[in-house]
């Protein structure tokens, strides 16, 4: 949760009042406040992190973090499946007891 | 050198790592306050290539890891009652209360959701009038803003039946904590880059001077921590204490103004309990009185729960950087990541789990470490 993860705006738009942007992290796209970034345009990459845009980064820096969060497995638990992982994590323990 | 192939930058890497070691002439030891910090560091093995004389120190910077039992057994007590919907972010699932987790409530029929963002929480609201829906906030000042955005928009759109169960905690007094601490060791900081981003970094100068410490402000990747350490011997061996942004393509000194305008409408600072390390004065965020229909505590009067800590886990060191995970006699056999006597073993950020994952206890540095005590 404290991984503040860099994306793409790709589509900017109002929502009861306040303007929301999809946001592309490699791929998995998300809605994303834009409430404290409301400057930023279509194209420009962001420093997103639960779900707000919060500073400006730029494309060859954004890039590069995506590329390492991806190697290291970092995007699948920001956006993976929270449930699966507790459920698997709670499975396997009386195994881990017994080994 | 295992490890520096898989750095982003190699070449980079070997430079920094150059000018450190041509640089130190003594024993130094720094703190990285960010959970997100050491599990780059334990990964790609930072610790190892340093020169010896070089001491990394885990902080407590993890909230999953800090928020305190009572109100891990609040949010378990609130997510149990019938008609509330009580939504958190995925890390706090298994977080363990005193008798059962997020993860179990659920499996005895509470309706926990993971959200990805507390407006999403907000939105199920809107879509379901005829239930309580809980947002759990926690998380440092990165996190609380968009926290305080869900109760902003909340009492605009005067949304009634959504409220947050708050827990957050401010980096700079617990800096100040473990400065004032008897037993501290730390002589420099490595500040946490995207609470800076949020706050900038007008709050740490103070500090630096106070405590005669140098902070640097670093990013989490495996080439700013490098800059950062690299910055902080500097400061160290030149005897200077100043605050250095290594991050600045992230963190402007004045932060981000709108987002801390929100703040200061939504939240209060208040005294704070951390997990293991017991209250930090001022170290934490409360809903305002403004705010007060909003807050879960009141609306779900919580009060009166008695917690039980587990005995055995001393994560309260860990955060404080006085033991390291290994040295705990829990580690690894009664104590994983799957059967999780204490938070920072739960989370992914969490020394206790980056030390397990990492299997740091077959390296040789470390059983150098173990074999003087
Ligand atoms: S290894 Fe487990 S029991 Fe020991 S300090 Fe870490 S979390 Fe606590």
């Amino acid at each position: 949760m404290c991984l503040a993860v860099p994306g793409r705006v790709v589509g900017i738009e109002e929502r009861d009042g306040t303007p929301m942007a999809r946001v592309d992290f490699g791929g998995v796209v998300k809605d994303v406040c834009l409430a404290y970034l409301p400057e930023i345009e279509v194209g420009e990459y962001a420093i997103v992190h639960v779900g707000f845009a919060i500073q400006r980064l730029d494309e060859e820096s954004a890039l590069a973090t995506l590329r390492l969060f991806e190697r290291i497995g970092a995007l699948d638990e920001e956006f993976g499946d929270a449930w699966a992982r507790a459920a698997d994590e709670t499975e396997r323990a009386p195994e881990e007891e017994n080994r | 050198m295992k490890y520096i192939d898989e750095f982003q930058d190699p070449a980079l890497a070997r430079r920094l790592l150059d000018d450190i070691a041509g640089t130190v002439t003594r024993p130094w030891s720094m703190m990285e306050v960010c959970g997100g910090q050491t599990h780059s560091i334990i990964r790609h093995g930072i610790d190892q290539l340093l020169p010896e004389q070089i001491e990394l120190i885990h902080g407590p910077g993890c909230p999953v890891c800090v928020t305190p039992l009572e109100v891990i057994d609040k949010a378990l007590e609130i997510a149990s009652r019938p008609g509330v919907v009580f939504c958190s972010f995925g890390d706090m699932l298994r977080v363990p209360g005193s008798d059962r987790d997020l993860f179990r409530v659920r499996g005895d029929g509470g309706d926990v959701r993971v959200v990805y963002s507390p407006l999403d929480a907000l939105r199920i609201a809107q879509q379901t009038p005829d239930q309580q829906v809980v947002f759990f906030g926690v998380g440092f000042e990165t996190t609380a803003p968009a926290i305080a955005m869900a109760a902003h928009q909340a009492k605009r759109l005067d949304v009634r039946n959504f409220s947050l169960l708050v827990s957050h905690v401010r980096v700079p007094p617990a800096i100040e904590a473990i400065m004032r601490s008897p037993d501290c060791r730390v002589q420099a900081f490595l500040a946490a880059g995207h609470v800076c981003s949020v706050m900038g970094t007008l709050e740490y100068p103070a500090l630096a001077d106070t405590h005669k410490v140098p902070i640097v402000v670093t990013g989490f990747e495996p080439l700013d921590i490098l800059e950062g350490i690299r910055r902080a011997v500097r400061q160290l061996e030149r005897g200077e204490h100043r605050v250095e942004n290594a991050y600045p393509r992230a963190v402007r000194p004045q932060g981000n103004q709108v987002a801390l305008s929100v703040l200061r409408e939504v939240f209060t600072t208040t005294d704070r309990a951390w997990r293991g390390i017991g209250t930090i004065p001022d170290s934490g965020w409360r809903l305002t009185d403004t705010y007060r229909d909003y807050d879960a505590e009141h609306r779900f009067e919580v009060t009166g729960l008695t917690t039980e800590e587990p005995t055995v886990c001393r994560s309260g060191e860990v955060l404080q950087g006085l033991i390291r995970p290994h040295e705990c006699a829990a580690f690894g056999t009664a104590c994983t990541p799957r059967t999780p006597l204490g938070a920072t073993m739960v989370s992914s950020e969490g020394a206790c789990a980056a030390y397990y994952l990492y299997r740091r206890l077959a390296t040789p540095r470390m059983e150098e470490t173990t074999s003087i005590d």
